[in-house]
């Protein structure tokens, strides 16, 4: 088990070797001049020239390729054009505030789709089951940004019980970094109030950007539940006399909820593709908007970090899907 | 008392096109020690009548029109679900047919068979030699150690090793040994088996139909022993049972069944036996003219029997 994670981490390297290879060659090959946009309007050849010679720009994209693949071992992300900051330090402020994000979304997903959708199924086609599956089609229909747009309306400015938008209070100092999530970090320092306000400042942007995963589990959930409930294996638990609670809570939700691990997995890809606009909207400091204004920018640098960082939590999560898929169904071998 | 009393039941089942009636009056008596053969064609109603036993039918979808069920003198139609869950695993033990799908396939055997245990000594605390007020912890200690014991005297070696193993690291034959195990860990007064060995090759079949044998012999159970296999039924069984749409068509003890079955039905059940010396082109099975004299006679007898 051990040398099974310790080879598939391993198997990550050459993986995000080769996307390197091809982000940083299409960031580089696309049409557009970013070293002219980083440098001005009204630069002159010269200023160009020593812009470019800066950045490193003036050297074949193979040798720049080889620059930054060695810089990269040595923790150096290069440099962005524009804000002339270390992408590394950047990253390090972003891609902790997405994640908590993404992590938040998928935990309300979860903790909440899983067991309305084991209740939809033992409670199938009742009022409840009814109501889940037209409010799921709606959820997974309804476009996120509009989602947070009715949560904004809604909680902050109708009842104005959450903060509108942002990531921590402008007036008062986030907690002193350890992990970069600021409610964990709170938590770690013991400081309630600093994690209540980035709760409050989570709670909407989490609770959009979940909606759909949640209604995705909570149907693929339903449907899981049923498929085992109708295994020959429930009947021998019955007919043995076993409590139906137990059969319920403990035979039959491991196999459904391992079905449902699959999907759960796909989603975190889907909520880190999945931020942009909810960044936006919220005004959440994360990944999502970092990248598009690099995007925008044709800012190079930022944009290749940005995507080994997400094809790297990716493929982690992909390896602790399966680790939990193992845990879960004993059949399956990890080799 | 008859240990089960099965008497003039009726059971519809409901489904997209209406409601179906299944079991047409079923009669059917099993005691202490007899091992009832129940044989029949696919569709008769076998394993309806018995999940009947231990009312395991959804109640969506199956409505008893008629007649009862007697477990030792209970209703069992007509008993609360608390009741039920007593009677099932404590009085009343199962075995199905696919021993590959009958275990839970998540869940190491010691797990699923210690729950067994642990609920059908909630009634009987002394088959696991309990008295009732033991803690937790020693009632689980004491179900894992019978559960080892009674897989061992099931002919599985190494039992403590295997109660920690998973499902499919079973061969099949294994697996139904597990099954019954499982089966008979509450002690139950009434095992019922459908089709326990139709998915297993003869030699382990055999070794199957002997651990059962044993079980009547030693403790004295009454069994119905659902099967397509008139062999089976003739080594196996004291009586026998044979079916026909949802009836009771004959029954008695083997010897005499066997030897001189009355029903045409049961002659041409018979019939369909291959025996070593069948040829492919005389093998027989029941179709055509033969199915319409079947019903011509059934048809013949009930109204008989109505005059
Ligand atoms: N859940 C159900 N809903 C509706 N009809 C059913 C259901 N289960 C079984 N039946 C019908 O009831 C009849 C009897 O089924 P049963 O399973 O008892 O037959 P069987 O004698 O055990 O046959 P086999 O030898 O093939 O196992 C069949 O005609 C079947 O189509
Ligand atoms: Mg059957």
């Amino acid at each position: 088990m051990l040398w099974y994670v310790i080879r598939r981490l391993l198997l990550i390297i050459p993986t995000l070797l080769g996307l390197s290879v091809i982000v940083f060659a299409i960031a580089r090959l696309l049409p557009g001049d970013p070293v002219g946009l980083a440098a001005g309007p009204n630069a002159t050849p010269e200023v160009i020239a020593s812009v470019a010679a800066e950045f490193g720009l003036d050297k074949p994209i193979p040798v720049q390729y080889w620059t930054y693949l060695t810089g990269l071992l040595q923790g150096d992300w290069g440099v962005s054009l524009f804000t002339r900051r270390p992408v590394a330090a950047d990253l390090a402020e972003f891609v902790p505030a997405t994640l908590e994000l993404v992590i938040a979304a998928l935990l309300i997903a979860v903790v909440v789709g899983i067991p309305l959708g084991l209740l939809a199924a033992i409670r199938r086609d009742g009022i409840f089951d009814y109501l889940t599956r037209t409010v799921s089609l709606g959820a997974i229909a309804m476009p996120r940004f509009f989602l947070g747009l009715l949560l904004q309306l809604a909680f902050a400015m109708a009842l104005n019980w959450l903060p509108l938008s942002g990531r921590f209070p402008l007036i008062e100092f986030p907690p002193d970094r350890i992990t970069g999530f600021y409610t964990v970090d709170a938590l770690l320092i013991g400081d309630w109030h600093a994690f209540g306000l980035a709760l409050q400042h989570l709670a909407l942007p989490a609770l959009a950007l979940s909606l759909s995963p949640l209604a995705t589990i909570l149907r693929m959930m339903r449907a899981s539940t049923i498929e085992v409930l109708q295994q020959d294996y429930i009947l021998t638990e019955r007919a043995l006399g076993i409590p139906s609670w137990i059969i319920l809570f403990k035979y039959t939700l491991r196999n459904a909820v391992s079905a449902t691990l699959t999907v759960i997995g796909l989603y975190v890809s889907w909520l880190l593709g999945g931020t942009v606009l909810v960044e936006t909207i919220f005004d959440w400091p994360g990944l999502g908007l970092y990248s598009t204004q690099a995007i925008l920018g044709q800012d190079f640098m930022p944009v290749i970090g940005v995507t080994l960082v997400i094809a790297m939590i990716y493929l982690v999560t992909s390896v602790i899907v399966d680790i939990l898929q193992a845990v879960l169904n004993p059949k399956v071998r990890l080799q | 008392m008859a240990l089960l009393d099965i008497s003039d039941l009726h059971l519809s089942m409901r489904s997209f096109e209406g409601e179906t009636p299944i079991l047409k009056g079923i009669d059917l008596t099993v005691e202490r020690g007899q091992i009832w053969g129940v044989v029949g064609e696919t569709g008769s109603g076998k394993s309806l009548t018995g999940l009947t036993i231990s009312r395991l039918l959804p109640t969506t979808t199956a409505r008893y029109t008629g007649g009862q069920v007697r477990f030792d003198g209970k209703d069992v139609l007509r008993a609360s679900d608390r009741e039920m869950r007593a009677l099932r695993g404590g009085r009343i033990g199962m075995i199905f047919q696919d021993p590959t799908t009958n275990l839970n396939p998540s869940f190491r055997i010691g797990t699923q068979m210690v729950d067994a245990a642990l609920h059908a000594a909630r009634d009987k605390p002394e088959i696991l030699g309990l008295t009732g007020r033991e803690s937790r912890r020693a009632r689980r200690r004491a179900a894992w150690d019978a559960s080892v014991a009674l897989l061992e005297s099931f002919g599985l070696h190494d039992a403590a090793d295997r109660m920690t193993r998973f499902p499919h690291e079973f061969s099949g034959g294994m697996r139904q040994r597990v099954l019954i195990a499982m089966a008979m860990i509450g002690q139950p007064d009434l095992l019922i088996a459908d089709e326990p060995t139709t998915a297993l090759d003869v030699s382990v079949q055999s070794q199957i139909l002997r651990l059962i044998h044993r079980l009547v012999e030693e403790r004295n159970i009454g069994v119905m022993f659902i099967t397509h296999n008139l062999g089976v039924v003739a080594q196996l069984c004291s009586h026998v049972a044979v079916m026909y749409r949802g009836r009771i068509v004959e029954r008695g003890p083997v010897t005499s069944v066997l030897k001189a079955p009355e029903h045409i039905y049961t002659r041409a059940l018979m019939d369909a036996i291959p025996t070593a010396r069948a040829q492919m082109d005389t093998l027989r099975g029941i179709d055509g003219p033969l199915r319409d004299r079947i019903e011509a006679e059934i048809a013949a007898t009930a109204k008989e029997a109505a005059a």
